[in-house]
């Protein structure tokens, strides 16, 4: 079970380097996409740029968004997930 | 690290698109191959790309106060080599441009060069160094993991700031703002890349021994 012990104690870390910065006292903190602060220099460096091209489609609102964003992480984790399951099943057969 | 659609303008747009083509192209083609010799691992090939799908979707708090993402593009590097990954950053980000409205297709080129190519070479290069320099399988995922996510985002800002130099500091002033957004925030989530790319390469070396052998990944041979 050393394999369990290693990746559980991975995972904690994890989860305190995400947790960590939610409970930090962070001044101004919004929590918004690295993505968007850029957008915002753009607009500081060069105030006369524009975008000359738009998204084909946007998600209609934000719900849909991360409905779209968890349908992605979910294809991911199953695909993945099936993969290892399937892995260990097979390893557990010859054993 | 998405560049927003049309947030460079068109002559970066060309550039960056065919600077990336022809890795993705390779990339394709060692697909195929990697297929046709080693059928047992077209399965874990999948499973890399799918990894490369879930933590790109993760969008994780820094301690910055912003949030971004991971890149899951190490793991895929290190298996089967990193123009393999130039396909699989393609697909994400063509998923997250077309349904998500992040990055976008004018940007894909320059979104490809950073996640698909800087990032998985990186990772690849330091993977086969620190192993070849006797350092343990571990250290060698975590290292190539991490600072592999990590150069994915400075390459995103040196490209912003040579389309937005800025007025008064340059290119290089204009560098250091966007590093200073991108490469801040990303310093806790590329360790964190690193340490879920290790849970996963451990699950690996336990139950997939056998397409990790035949790729060459157990031992610390040189493969190209």
């Amino acid at each position: 079970m050393k394999l369990l012990r290693n990746n559980t104690f991975l995972m904690v870390l994890v989860a305190l380097i995400v947790i960590v910065p939610l409970a930090l006292p962070l001044a101004e903190a919004e929590f918004s996409g690295a993505d968007d602060q850029a957008e915002g220099v753009i607009a500081q460096v060069a105030p006369d740029y524009k975008p000359w091209f738009s998204s084909i489609w946007e998600p209609p609102s934000g719900e849909i968004e991360s409905l779209l964003f968890a349908l992605q992480a979910a294809l991911g984790a199953g695909v993945l997930c099936y993969y290892i399951g399937f892995k260990r099943g097979q390893a557990k057969a010859r054993a | 690290m998405h560049i927003m659609e049309g947030f460079l303008p068109a002559a970066h747009c060309v550039g960056w698109a065919a600077a990336s083509a022809p890795v993705v192209a390779y990339g394709a083609w060692r697909v195929k191959k990697i297929a046709e010799e080693h059928p047992n691992a077209k399965l874990l090939l999948a499973s890399s790309g799918a990894f490369a799908f879930v933590l790109s979707a993760l969008k994780m708090p820094s301690v910055t106060g912003s949030c971004s993402h991971p890149t899951g593009t190490g793991l895929g590097a290190m298996l089967f080599g990193p123009s393999v990954m130039a396909v699989m950053g393609t697909i994400v980000l063509l998923f997250q441009a077309l349904l998500l409205a992040h990055g976008g297709l004018t940007t894909l080129g320059a979104n490809v060069f950073s996640m698909g190519i800087v990032g998985p070479f990186v990772s690849y290069g330091i993977f086969k160094a620190v192993r070849k320099s006797g350092g343990s399988l571990q250290i060698a995922v975590f290292l190539a993991a991490a600072l592999g996510d990590f150069a994915t985002y400075c390459t995103t800002s040196l490209q912003l700031a040579l389309a937005f130099p800025d007025p008064v500091s340059g290119i290089a002033g204009s560098t250091v703002k966007f590093l200073g957004i991108f490469a801040l925030t990303q310093v806790p989530l590329a360790i964190a890349e690193g340490l879920l790319t290790v849970v996963v390469m451990n699950l690996l070396s336990k139950y997939s021994e056998g397409e990790l052998k035949s790729l060459n990944i157990l031992s610390d041979g040189a493969r190209a």
